[in-house]
Order: C-alpha cells, then sequence, then structure tokens
C-alpha cells in the first residue's frame, strides 16, 4: 500500500477541483445515506405523514365553519389546502434545522470533512432528502384533501405547478433553517428560535384566512409575507384566478433567500470546528 | 495523479514546521515541529490539553491553523487542502462513522465518496470488513456495534481509500486492553503495508508499542523528541538491579553500595518485595565499578540486569507533571471548543 500504488480516479483534476459527475455521485451517495437514516428510524417520517392529516382536519372542522360560515367546510377545503402546502414546506424546514443541528455534532462529519468532496454536497444532499419528504407530505396533503372535499377547477398541470412552486421555496427555506442549525449550539435552541419566528409568518398570512378582514398594518405585512405570496400562487392554480404576480413573488423569494442563505451555510459548515 | 514521491527532499511524509493555533487566549498550539519520515509512525505524546487533537485538525484540514507551515504526502496543507484531502485518512478519538448505517452500508459509502464505482465499492467494503472481522456484524447499524468494533469500523473506513499518510487521533481510548491489543495489531499491519503514520496518544505503552519515534508535547509546544530508547536515555541514566545470593545481605549490600562513593553513584535502594536492590548509575564504568566493588567485599550475587525508565518515568522527567486522566481531558477538550464557538 506505498503511496506508489495509489491509482487515483480519473475524476480527480490535477488541481484538486470535484467536477459535476463526481459532485453528483458525492450528493448521491449522501443523499442514500440520508435515506437509510430514515429507513432505519421510520418514526422521523411521522411529522411528514400525520401533520397534513391532523393540520387539515383540524382546520376544516375547527375553523371551516367560522370563516366559510356553517355547513360550507367544503368551500373553505378549498380555500385551505393550498395554504397548507405552503405551510408544510415551512414545517419539514424547521425540522431540517433541528436534524442538522444533531446530525453535524456527530463523527461522521469531520469524516466528510476530511474526504475529497465538495463540503456543499452534505448540505445539498439532505436537502435532496427533504423536498422528497416534503413531496410526501404534500401528497398526503393533497389525497386527504381530495378525500374531504377538494377539487382542482384548473387543470393537472396547474395542480402540479403548485406542487412545484412549494417545493421550490420550501428548499430555499431549508437553507434558512440549514444556516440557523449550524450557528445555533443546540437543536432545542433551533427550535426554539425557528417558532418564534415561524408562528407570525405562519398565521400572519393568507394560510388559514383570507386577509381582507386583518387591521390595515397587518394586512400590509401579509402582502409581503412569502407565505401569502406561495398560498395565494397554490390557490389561484388550483382554483383558478390571476397568478403571475403572485407566483413570480414567490420565485423571487425563493431565489434570493437561496442566493444569501447558502453560501453563509456552506461557509458555516466549512469553519466549523 | 499516482504519486511516486509523497515526501520530502528528506524522507519525510510529514513536515510540520511553526504550527500555530489559538482559540482566543489559549494557546493550543504554540509554534509546533516536527517530521514523521515515509512509512514510519510517529508517536505524538502528551497530556491531555496538549494540543495533540488541535495538531491533528489543523494537518487534515479540518481547521486552519494561525501561523507555520506544513506540507504532508508532498502538498501544502493550507494551500493545497483538496489535493491533500486525497492522501489522508483520519481515524479521531470519537468513532466517525454512520451509526445509523450499517457496516456494510458505512464504508460503500466511503467507496462513492471517494469516486470508486459502485461495483468497486461494495467489493471494497466486504474486502475492509473481512480485513477487519466485521463479516459477521456487516449488516447491522453501528450502533448495535461494541466500543471496538466500532473503532475497526472507523479504521476500515480510513483505509478505503488507502491513504498515503494516516492520522490516529487517540485510538484506543476508552478501549478495554483486548480490544485495544486488537486495534494496535491492525495498525501494525498497516505500517507493515507502508502507511506512514501520525499516531497521537496519552497511553506510554501505546506508543512504546507502535511508534518509531516520538515526539512528546505539551501545552502547544513540543518539549521533547526522538526515538524511544533516545529519549529515554535523555531523561538520564537505567537502573541497575543486583540480586543477592542470600536474601538476607539485601539491606547490607545496599549500604555497602551508598556508602562505597563510586564516582557518581548516588544512594542505592534495597526493593525487599523483589529481592532485589537497585542502584541508579548513568554509565558502563559505574556498572563495572560497582559490581566489582560488590565481588571484592565478598558479596555473593545471583544475578545482575539493567532497566531503562519506563515512558512514564520520561513523561514526569521531561514535562514536570504526571499523565492526567481521562475524566480531565473531556473537560478540557470542552474548555476549547467553547472558546472555539
Amino acid at each position: 500500500m506505498s503511496a506508489a500504488t495509489i491509482s487515483a480516479p480519473a475524476a480527480a483534476a490535477q488541481d484538486g477541483r470535484i467536477g459535476l459527475r463526481a459532485n453528483l455521485r458525492h450528493i448521491g451517495a449522501l443523499a442514500r445515506r440520508n435515506m437509510l437514516q430514515i429507513k432505519q428510524d421510520p418514526e422521523s417520517m411521522f411529522d411528514a405523514v400525520l401533520m397534513p392529516i391532523i393540520f387539515i382536519l383540524l382546520f376544516t372542522y375547527v375553523f371551516g365553519g367560522s370563516i366559510a360560515g356553517k355547513g360550507h367546510e367544503k368551500e373553505y377545503v378549498n380555500y385551505l389546502v393550498p395554504g397548507l402546502m405552503a405551510m408544510t414546506g415551512m414545517n419539514i424546514a424547521m425540522a431540517v434545522g433541528t436534524g442538522v443541528n444533531d446530525d453535524f455534532k456527530k463523527g461522521v462529519m469531520d469524516r466528510f470533512r476530511t474526504m475529497p468532496i465538495a463540503r456543499s454536497s452534505v448540505l445539498i444532499a439532505k436537502i435532496v432528502v427533504e423536498v422528497g419528504r416534503m413531496l410526501v407530505a404534500t401528497t398526503i396533503l393533497l389525497a386527504m384533501g381530495f378525500a374531504i372535499g377538494l377539487t382542482v377547477s384548473t387543470s393537472v398541470a396547474h395542480l402540479l405547478a403548485a406542487v412545484a412552486l412549494s417545493m421550490t421555496f420550501g428548499a430555499s427555506l431549508m437553507w434558512i433553517f440549514i444556516l440557523l442549525g449550524l450557528t445555533m449550539k443546540t437543536a432545542q435552541a433551533v427550535q426554539g428560535v425557528a417558532m418564534i419566528v415561524l408562528m407570525p409568518l405562519q398565521f400572519g398570512s393568507s394560510i388559514f384566512a383570507p386577509t381582507s378582514n386583518m387591521p390595515g398594518w397587518l394586512e400590509g405585512f401579509t402582502k409581503y409575507n412569502p407565505l401569502s405570496n406561495l398560498a395565494d400562487a397554490a390557490r389561484h392554480l388550483i382554483n383558478g384566478g390571476p397568478v403571475a404576480h403572485s407566483v413570480w413573488m414567490t420565485l423571487a423569494w425563493s431565489v434570493a433567500i437561496t442566493v444569501v442563505t447558502a453560501p453563509l451555510a456552506v461557509a458555516k459548515f466549512r469553519k466549523r470546528t | 495523479m499516482t504519486r511516486t514521491d509523497i515526501h520530502d527532499r528528506d524522507g519525510n511524509a510529514v513536515h510540520v514546521r511553526g504550527l500555530v493555533k489559538h482559540f482566543g487566549a489559549t494557546k493550543a498550539l504554540d509554534g509546533v515541529d516536527l517530521d514523521v519520515r515515509e512509512g514510519t509512525v510517529l508517536g505524538v505524546l502528551g497530556p491531555n490539553g496538549a494540543g495533540k487533537t488541535t495538531l491533528v485538525r489543523c494537518l487534515s484540514t479540518l481547521i486552519r491553523p494561525d501561523a507555520g507551515s506544513a506540507r504532508v504526502a508532498g502538498y501544502d496543507v493550507l494551500r493545497q487542502p483538496r489535493q491533500l484531502r486525497r492522501a489522508i485518512g483520519l481515524t479521531g478519538q470519537y468513532a466517525s462513522v454512520d451509526e445509523k448505517l450499517s457496516g456494510t452500508e458505512n464504508l460503500y459509502m466511503i467507496g462513492r465518496l471517494l469516486d470508486l464505482s459502485r461495483k468497486d465499492a461494495r467489493r471494497r467494503a466486504e474486502e475492509m470488513l473481512e480485513r477487519f472481522s466485521l463479516t459477521e456484524a456487516a449488516k447491522r447499524p453501528a450502533m448495535t456495534y461494541s466500543g471496538g468494533m466500532r473503532r475497526r469500523l472507523d479504521l476500515a473506513a480510513s483505509m478505503i481509500g488507502q491513504p498515503a499518510v494516516l492520522y490516529l487521533d487517540e485510538p484506543t481510548t476508552g478501549l478495554d486492553p483486548r480490544t485495544r491489543n486488537e486495534v494496535w495489531a491492525e495498525v501494525q499491519r498497516m505500517v507493515s503495508e507502508g502507511a506512514t503514520v501520525l499516531l497521537t496518544t496519552q497511553y506510554m505503552e501505546e506508543a512504546e508499542q507502535l511508534a518509531d519515534e516520538l515526539t512528546v508535547i505539551d501545552r502547544g509546544r513540543v518539549i521533547a523528541g526522538g526515538g524511544v530508547d533516545e529519549l529515554k536515555a535523555k531523561v538520564g541514566g537505567r537502573t541497575l538491579q543486583i540480586r543477592p545470593a542470600d536474601r538476607a545481605e539485601l539491606s547490607r549490600m545496599a549500604e555497602e553500595v551508598s556508602r562505597a562513593g563510586l564516582a557518581g553513584v548516588a544512594g542505592a535502594t534495597a526493593d525487599e518485595a523483589e529481592g532485589v536492590v537497585n542502584v541508579p548509575i548513568v554509565s558502563d564504568e559505574q556498572l563495572t565499578a560497582v559490581i566489582g566493588m560488590l565481588g571484592g567485599r565478598g558479596f555473593a550475587i545471583a544475578g545482575i540486569s539493567t532497566h531503562l525508565p519506563s515512558l512514564d518515568e520520561v513523561f514526569l522527567a521531561v514535562t514536570g507533571q504526571k499523565t492526567s486522566t481521562p475524566a480531565a481531558a473531556e473537560q478540557h477538550t470542552d474548555e476549547l471548543e467553547e472558546v472555539a464557538v
């Protein structure tokens, strides 16, 4: 095993840079790790499976009558489900933050950071798998929705566009929570901060109720709340209506959040001692 | 990227000069110089908090030193970290494998991350599992492994890429003696196959077993270095043990040696339990003089032997302190992390 016998893989460039194909292979291997972890610990899927069911039932039957009028719960389902699509991404993203905080304390991260792989691939792999989890949650949400009266008045393509849009925004949120998870000392602290930020964003939005009955200052806030933008976009894609503004706003938010937080998260991961 | 020369002109696979790393006010490394010749094992010996782990983390690109230079396997640690990572393997104090994954899955993942094809990664994982006697446990999650099995899996993971230079950071800390022997045997095998190893340890026995040369560090500084025997000799002489034929003469023999006034021979002590007289000496002339004197005075001697001091004694002599306990170690590590954050 002398150094002379080490045959380096062809993928390795002389300057040690990681090529695109190698990078994708590394992300694949690391995503596989994250998936095997879920397989080993199926309980970690509970949130993705149960949350959408609980939320849709709770909101439809507890608040639906008050918001849409008694007996009009079914109409509320069509208002609520697109909103919950936006919320699902946020909740999954929050779990990413706490998971990352735990995971990155483990010795295996030291191994990854001493290996000839791009350090970003560890984070990207995590996001790939979490987007998959989000897709599971969204599918269950829609299935529940259809079971209690959700209708799509546009087309399947529009519905899929709504799903894709919420995935895109959810993935960008994950960078924020990864950054938070890498910055804070404990998973509990991450959860604490996340709740404080999330509650006003979730409820100060058009997710659960139309904003027209809110006081003016709050209505103003909801207009710039990306969760409102996403909820409105998904709502109009499913129920029909003008989509351009809300879709573009959501995409703009997604890009802006990713561009700012992804490099910060990677830098944080690189420097973490 | 087949490298035929991983060493510098002097034959060193690891070459460190003036390495400095501060965490706030704590000088974890305060100007460390060391060399590891290709194909040898350097034991870095030091108490907890001496800077051993910081040294390994600097040399494996996990943290950036504040000053100094280091070349490993022909690559500059600061300027060529990407190339360097292809040439090194690291096994830390805490097993760096994924606990939820099985032995096979862990090694397969490492193989894929090292750009092996799926088939080669599978094959290599199996090879390594067999070599490290983990084939039976291959399908179980690593969290069900014993401490020794985990450490072996960790070593296997480090060996997948056949690194030219291997860092072993306290590889047997927390292991029972039997498991420790297993790990030692593996390390010796790696070295016999040509690996260059930088081993940190606080166990003197471990350094003596595995290392060709030693560097003793304390408070971030190198305080002694050299071959194992060389270092012992540096600390000062040997102990001459004389076994009288008649055990009853033990204390009288010790007194005679002490009072004889031989040059450089200070006090002799009688060890009743062992039935020997211990005489500290620094030269062969003194040995001859002591034995000659005793023979001249009619003592019957059943046996003599000389002993180099143990590494514990070496350590005490060069650092002025006894090796610290593991509990103190963890505390210190915590402190460092606190400061580092």
